[in-house]
């Protein structure tokens, strides 16, 4: 038994090692498509970091009337908190407003002087929300503008954004939908054409596959070295297409930061391991599977 | 040993290879197949290994029917009979030694003895020196010598070979047939099928006659006679 096994697993590396055009075909082909998967996992990487920077992006504000001490808006405040759906709420006082209003303009004196010439602080002291989940803004706007808070509220940001966040949100969860949807599209096809190239390779060997069962062979001792040359081309394929991936995740990294603020090459090393699980569970599954399928439809002699 | 018991091949087109042929063939034996080519001497000898099943009737290996045995349990049939092909069916991916040495490798024994076996196989069909060539730089009856090397290295108790000396020249076709009778000598059943006239009469042992799929003769000390 144990020799029998040694004998395929050194019938299978030299398969992998001499068999240079079987070999060469799938290893180029299953390298394509484990670097098309691992892009795909890379794209949806990228849309859930770019998803949650537009998301965090998104606020309320609610801007209290001048009359309202600091006192009552911090109570405003803890009742705030006090919500499930409440995240954060950052107060920002008359004097920090008129701060970073300042900061913000300060090249613009066109924006800047009217302020000098009303001789007062016109801002509004107000409190910064943000909400656990998105889509519970619209459920805080309304808490805020229900009556307990008329009196001190003079105006809530959320409705001018509203239509805005809504947009946002639905051509988020188009993209993310979007880039699944393809993913599986292109995956399957990727898996087809390996499949299929598997094949065309063992479909060479079919006279050899015969000659073997003719001689004695049992279907294992035939069909175990195609398993583990398809593994092993897995194994190689996993090695190349991360290879090719890091090089150029490094080529294109600084264009792809400027532009998106996505560090292509940062994502590449913290979810290495994921990724090499998911090419080498992808790559030997396939190879070991298409082999198997291939090998058994000679094997019938 | 062997029998063919009332067996008809017929193909899914309708062509009719054999037709209710029955003998039997004892331990030992030399037994020639003769007939034109399509008379169904190969339908007869696929029969045995079960590459093919019958239409009706039995074929029996050692009192065991060949055709109701699960797929799982052909390899040990076929380990038990060394099959020589008239295309030679060599691996091309293999040397003449690990074309030998796969039937020992496929049986699951020890290196040493495969290496000891082949070495004297080869030594016996006089490619001891050619013994690490590829079947491409064979020539035709090289190739043929290392098949039957590959058939008589696990001792089976039947050696069948089908047109073995057809693609041959005369010179090596007589090697080829004296290997095969030295093979029998030493007690294995061999079983030919050919259409050459000349070896038949030369071996002057039993001879099976097939026209059309029908067994017409079974001669102990037959000739090759034109039907």
């Amino acid at each position: 038994m144990l020799i029998s096994f040694k004998r395929i697993l050194r019938s299978g590396f030299e398969k992998f090692s001499h068999d240079r055009s079987s070999t060469g075909a799938a290893l180029v082909v299953m390298t394509v498509v484990l670097f098309a998967i691992s892009s795909l996992a890379i794209l949806q990487g990228m849309s859930a970091f770019l998803v949650e920077r537009l998301q965090e992006g998104v606020d309320v504000s609610a801007y209290f009337r001048d009359s309202v001490s600091e006192e009552e808006i911090f109570k405003v405040r803890q009742q705030l908190l006090d919500l499930e759906e409440v995240k954060e709420v950052e107060y920002i006082s008359k004097e920090e407003a008129l701060r970073r209003f300042i900061e913000t303009y300060r090249d613009k004196d066109a924006i800047l002087a009217p302020l000098d010439a009303l001789g007062r602080n016109p801002m509004l002291a107000h409190l910064n929300l943000k909400a656990r989940n998105p889509a519970e803004y619209a459920q805080i706007a309304d808490f805020l503008a229900g009556e307990a808070f008329a009196s001190a509220i003079a105006s809530i940001d959320f409705h001018d954004r509203a239509p805005v966040i809504e947009r946002l949100f639905l051509i988020t969860s188009g993209i993310r939908a979007g880039v699944v949807a393809i993913s599986i599209a292109l995956s399957a096809v990727a898996v087809l054409v390996a499949f299929n190239t598997i094949r065309l390779t063992i479909y060479n060997s079919k006279e050899e596959i015969e000659i073997m069962r003719l001689v004695g062979a049992s279907s294992w001792f035939i069909r175990g070295p195609f398993l583990v040359q398809g593994a092993l081309v897995g194994v190689a394929a996993s090695a190349l297409a991360l290879l090719l991936l890091f090089v150029l995740s490094l080529v294109v990294r600084a264009q792809f930061q400027s532009f998106t603020e996505f560090d292509i090459f940062s994502f590449l090393i913290s979810q290495f391991f994921t990724l090499l699980l998911l090419c080498l569970a992808v790559g030997i599954g396939l190879g070991v599977f298409s082999s198997a399928i291939a090998a058994r439809r000679y094997l019938r002699v | 040993m062997i029998s063919y018991r009332n067996v008809t091949k017929i193909y899914p087109d309708q062509s009719v290879a054999l037709r209710n042929v029955s003998f039997d063939v004892k331990k030992g034996e030399f037994v020639s197949v003769v007939g034109k080519s399509g008379a169904g001497k190969t339908t007869l000898l696929k029969l045995l290994l079960a590459e093919e099943r019958p239409t009706e009737g039995e074929v029996l290996f050692d009192e065991i029917l060949v055709h109701q045995l699960h797929p799982s349990q052909l390899p040990e049939l076929r380990r038990n009979i060394g099959m020589v092909f008239q295309d030679y069916k060599l691996l091309n991916s293999k040397t003449a030694y690990e074309n030998v040495a796969y039937v020992m490798e496929v049986m699951g024994l020890e290196e040493d003895t495969i290496v000891r076996d082949v070495g004297e196989v080869l030594e016996i069909v006089g490619l001891g020196e050619r013994a690490h060539h590829y079947p491409f730089q064979l020539s035709g009856g090289e190739k043929q010598r290392v098949a039957i090397a590959r058939a008589l290295i696990h001792r089976p108790s039947c050696i069948v070979a089908d047109e073995p000396t057809g693609n041959l020249d005369p010179y090596h076709t007589r090697d080829i047939i004296r290997l095969l009778q030295k093979i029998n000598e030493l007690g294995t059943t061999v079983i030919l099928a050919t259409h050459n006239k000349e070896i038949v009469n030369r071996i002057g042992r039993r001879v099976l006659t097939l026209v059309e799929g029908q067994l017409v003769r079974d001669e102990e000390h037959g000739k090759f006679i034109v039907v």
